[in-house]
């Protein structure tokens, strides 16, 4: 039997406000614990909650970015449940009338195609505490911090059919929240939270499998990851004659298993009704179109952008325009550099992006300025250096030891191109080398390699490559 | 120096009769000595007032006071007051003590008044009695084996046993005004958003609000100027500006066209209810008001209506008691579950648990369009009912309760008798109407309450009519006979 998959994701982004959505707390990350918790974030009894606009705002920027109607009327209701991080026994949330309603995003796939995901809503809510369990013997701790971030819920079709397209989409999401500056995208700290609703069914059938409802999918490597797994599992049990119960299953990532936290029988009754300490949100067109208007150049139209004003191929725009500041480093280097656009693109997906990866540096920290690689690429096109010292000089300017001047200046790795000083040097090579000499002659060309490896080497390399090869031609073609 | 009103009493302050501290001591002194018969309150803050009453009066030397600078009062103990317990009526919060002062609290410290101490209430305001209270039941002092009705029984009993000059209160479905009625004092329930609910224990959050319960309308206009306004911290607040309460209380009231609820005069009122509220109509025609009758054709569905509504919202409300930041914990839970099964059984009392369990019943799935929906479309019904009656009225009028009381114990293993005494309350609140009920001519003896509901925002004009009555009788100057000390 071929079975097919189907997904759908959850996407919790927090918002990027300076306070939390119901409370003038802090929303910063990593305080001690409970010291941003104020009284309306406890549940002290008598507080009430007052809406962050700030929060709205950036719902609406979500919204108009993936051309989703925004509702004009959206009202909070109350989702009722116990839970010790949950101080009110309520959270506020949207359910009836969220404040985004249906747009959609188009993923890139792999060899070039892309594929359209339907987004079904996105509503605002507040986020819970955490419970920590560790450290109190036997005990469970409560930091109220994070209770009260505002959340916004991003809800897709079950229109995903691999893992590998649930992880696109995720990403596309990812990249958007970032550069639309609602959210920070930090998957460790938990800004950014997938939940996946996975299912299979036999290929060609219509109607859907029972799904389980992924959780704790702190990456976007654990996301493809429990999909699979959780694919298998699902498939074994229908091919050895069992059922897909409905549930909520965790991922573990260091036995890299799902398990089940609770099935359908076991879940709540959330007993939603409309919060009757807030009214509802009226937006009108004029606002709506004012935040549109601060829209920034969204990640697909930058891509084509960039595909048309620096000639780059798809695949290189892509990688480019993964995340804005990669975008904005790269359009910087463009604009002060004297090169070649794609040479730019190169080095910025290449040495760079390698550099960065090597020792964890965020682009918008990476020693290397835009500028300074700049100065590197200008070097290069004049042909002060070559590209391969030019690796060297990068290296350099990483490790803080000045512009590509003054690194070209102290460690003299000016490139030779005085033809008359290279032609020496190659007549050297080719007389004290007459073995290889004869060789190449009669025929065996892959040794003219080694000639030219022997007037790097005299030069360090820094001889004009291509004054080199042509010099060296012209010599070896004499007796 | 208790039968006097908070004017007269600011008066005195003013040209120095007493100090602010020496009408804190003979209040405290009143309560030390008279509420052991009626246990209105559940805790008395002596020492707080005294160094609040010392700051005032040096305010008030110092030429910085305002018109309530030095006034004591008592506080129902729904509202959170900073650094004393705030026990909303029950065993869940029998220890527990507000960092912060509710908006009400907050306004009236700013005004100078003196907190006496907080009152007792229905748990979390659910009653009608002051039976369901933690703290026991309080007394009526027009008769101690009567309930003072509730939820603001506490604050009802202080006043009209003028052990406090004033008190606040709240109103979900009639806890100011009918506790008003059954104590002979004046009670008003504000507009919905006229007062802010920040720090006002929430019982059912869309029809909670807070008012003045006073010995005169005078007094409730001076309580009420200082309680109302927008609130940035309750998003139901309202942003309308506040009138000058006091200005036109003494209004002319020829022409003024007063409305009369068929509804509400008939089958179950009291007789003799009925007659005292008929002869406050006739001052009324003889102060040139012309009366007609009206009808609210929905009347009947006030009170199921209510009982759907108010026990949703609470069963929500109530969810934050849940052992585990504050309030009663059951001692070693074994688990989570246990910890929040015995915290709240044993924290709560029947009423409350009677209502969280309706209220949970009726937002269940399946259960939710049937009820809560159904309701909330009444309630618009309701609404519209009062709506068409002020297109022909300015005012309506009726009794505030159908009967002047009951015993105490006489209707506490009946809820639905219970709750149909604030059959003509409800209306008002599912409608955030502004109410208002004053002492009418006894009946039989025992306290009767007009009830005047306006427009919204129309409280300067229920204080108005309200204040002509007083201008005219003596109604509000009956006191009970045992307060004298």
């Amino acid at each position: 039997m071929q079975w097919e998959t189907v997904i759908g994701l959850e996407v919790h982004a927090q918002l990027a406000t300076q306070s939390k959505i119901f409370s003038g707390a802090s929303t910063a990350y990593g305080a001690e614990p409970n010291t941003q918790a104020c009284n309306v974030d406890l549940g002290l009894p008598g507080v009430l909650p007052v809406l962050n606009k700030e929060a709205v705002r950036m719902a609406v920027k979500f919204g108009v970015a993936i051309g989703a109607e925004v509702a004009s009327r959206s009202v909070f209701a109350r989702k009722n449940y116990f839970y010790p991080d949950l101080p009110k026994g309520y959270q506020i949330s949207q359910m009836e009338l969220p404040i985004v309603g249906i747009g959609s995003l188009t993923i890139d796939l792999e060899a070039g195609e892309s594929k359209v995901v339907g987004i079904t809503r996105a509503h605002l809510e507040e986020d819970a505490g955490k419970s920590l369990h560790e450290d109190f013997h036997g005990m469970t701790g409560i930091d109220l911090n994070r209770a009260g971030t505002p959340l916004l819920e991003i809800v897709s079709e079950p229109d995903m059919r691999s893992a590998a397209e649930a992880v696109a989409y995720a990403k596309k999401i990812h990249a958007l929240v970032r550069y639309i500056e609602i959210c920070d995208g930090n998957m460790a700290e938990g800004s950014f939270r997938c939940d996946a609703n996975v299912s299979v069914r036999p290929k060609g059938q219509e109607a859907l499998g029972t799904r389980a409802e992924l959780k704790n999918l702190n990456s976007f490597r654990f996301l493809e990851k429990a999909i699979n797994l959780e694919v298998e599992r699902q498939i074994d049990i229908i091919e050895s004659g069992g059922r897909v119960v409905q549930e909520t299953r965790l991922y573990d990532a260091d036995r890299n298993e799902t398990r089940s936290m609770r099935s359908k029988e076991e879940a709540n009754d959330y007993r939603y009704f409309p919060d009757p300490d807030l009214l509802p949100v009226e937006l009108d067109e004029v606002f709506i179109n004012e935040i549109r208007a601060t829209l920034p150049e969204l990640p697909d139209e930058k891509r084509q952008r960039f595909e048309s004003d620096y000639a780059l191929s798809q695949q290189d725009a892509m990688v480019l325009t993964a995340s804005r500041e990669l975008a904005d480093y790269y359009e910087a280097v463009v604009a002060a550099a004297k090169s070649d656009p794609k040479i730019a693109a190169n080095w910025v997906s290449g040495e760079l992006a390698a550099a960065l990866n090597r020792d964890a540096i965020d682009i918008t920290n990476s020693p290397v300025t835009a500028e300074l690689l700049a100065g590197l690429l200008t070097r290069i096109a004049d042909q002060t250096i070559s590209g391969k010292i030019a690796k060297q000089v990068f290296e350099a300017m990483w490790q803080g030891e000045g512009d590509a001047d003054a690194v070209i200046e102290t460690k003299g790795l000016k490139q030779i191109t005085d033809s008359g000083a290279i032609e020496k040097l190659v007549d050297d090579v080719v007389i004290n080398n007459p073995k290889q000499a004869e060789q190449y002659r009669s025929g065996k060309d892959k040794l003219f390699g080694f000639f030219v490896g022997q007037v790097m080497k005299e030069t360090k390399g820094k001889a004009n490559p291509q004054q080199v090869n042509e010099l060296l031609k012209k010599r070896l073609a004499q007796d | 120096m208790h039968n006097k009103s908070m004017t007269e009493l600011a008066a005195g302050l003013r040209v120095g009769d007493y100090s602010s501290v020496e009408l804190t001591q003979y209040f405290l002194d009143r309560i030390q000595q008279l509420d052991s018969g009626l246990n209105s309150f559940v805790t008395v803050c002596a020492n707080e007032a005294l160094s609040a009453a010392q700051a005032a009066d040096v305010q008030l030397q110092t030429g910085q006071a305002g018109l309530l600078t030095g006034i004591p009062i008592a506080h129902k103990d729904i509202f959170c007051t900073q650094g004393i317990r705030t026990t909303c009526g029950s065993k869940m919060l029998e220890n527990f003590v507000s960092p912060y002062d509710a908006t009400v609290v907050a306004r009236l410290k700013a005004a100078g008044v003196v907190n006496l101490g907080k009152t007792n209430m229905d748990e979390f305001a659910m009653g009608s009695s002051n039976e369901t209270s933690y703290y026991g039941p309080v007394c009526n002092p027009w008769d101690t084996e009567t309930v003072p009705g509730g939820s603001s029984g506490g604050s009802a009993a202080c006043v009209a046993a003028r052990l406090a000059p004033a008190a606040t209160g709240t109103d979900t479905g009639g806890s100011i005004r009918q506790p008003a009625a059954l104590c002979g004092i004046t009670g008003l329930k504000p507009t919905y958003g006229r007062v802010s609910r920040y720090g006002m224990i929430a019982f059912a959050s869309s029809l909670d609000q807070a008012g003045p319960m006073t010995t005169s309308a005078a007094d409730a206009a001076i309580m009420l100027q200082v309680m109302a306004g927008f609130d940035e911290r309750d998003s139901t607040s309202a942003e309308q500006p506040v009138p000058d309460y006091s200005a036109g209380l003494e209004d002319d009231l020829t022409g003024l066209k007063i409305g009369l609820p068929k509804e509400y005069f008939g089958e179950g009122l009291d007789n003799a209810v009925a007659q005292s509220i008929d002869e406050a109509i006739a001052e009324y025609r003889k102060l040139g008001a012309e009366v007609v009758e009206i009808s609210l054709p929905n009347t009947h569905l006030a009170v199921p209506t209510y009982y759907v509504v108010a026990p949703a919202e609470c069963s929500s409300n109530l969810s934050r008691f849940d052992g585990v930041r504050y309030g009663h914990r059951c001692e070693d839970p074994t688990d989570l579950e246990d910890l929040y099964k015995r915290s709240r059984a044993e924290g709560f009392g029947d009423e409350v648990k009677r209502r969280i369990l309706i209220g949970t019943y009726a937002l269940s799935a399946g259960y939710y369009d049937a009820y809560y929906l159904k309701a909330q479309k009444i309630r618009h019904l309701i609404s519209d009912d009062f709506t068409q009656a002020f297109k022909q009225v300015d005012v309506i009028m009726g009794p505030t309760t159908p009967d002047s009381g009951f015993r105490m114990g006489e209707r506490a293993d009946d809820p639905v008798s219970m709750y149909l005494s604030d059959i003509y309350t409800i209306a008002v609140n599912l409608a955030g109407l502004p109410g208002i009920s004053i002492p009418a001519a006894l009946a039989n003896g025992k306290p009767a309450g007009l009830q005047i509901i306006g427009n919204y925002f129309a409280e300067a004009k229920l204080l108005n009519v309200a204040h002509r009555l007083q201008m005219a009788t003596d109604y509000h100057q009956a006191a009970p006979a045992n307060i004298e000390q």
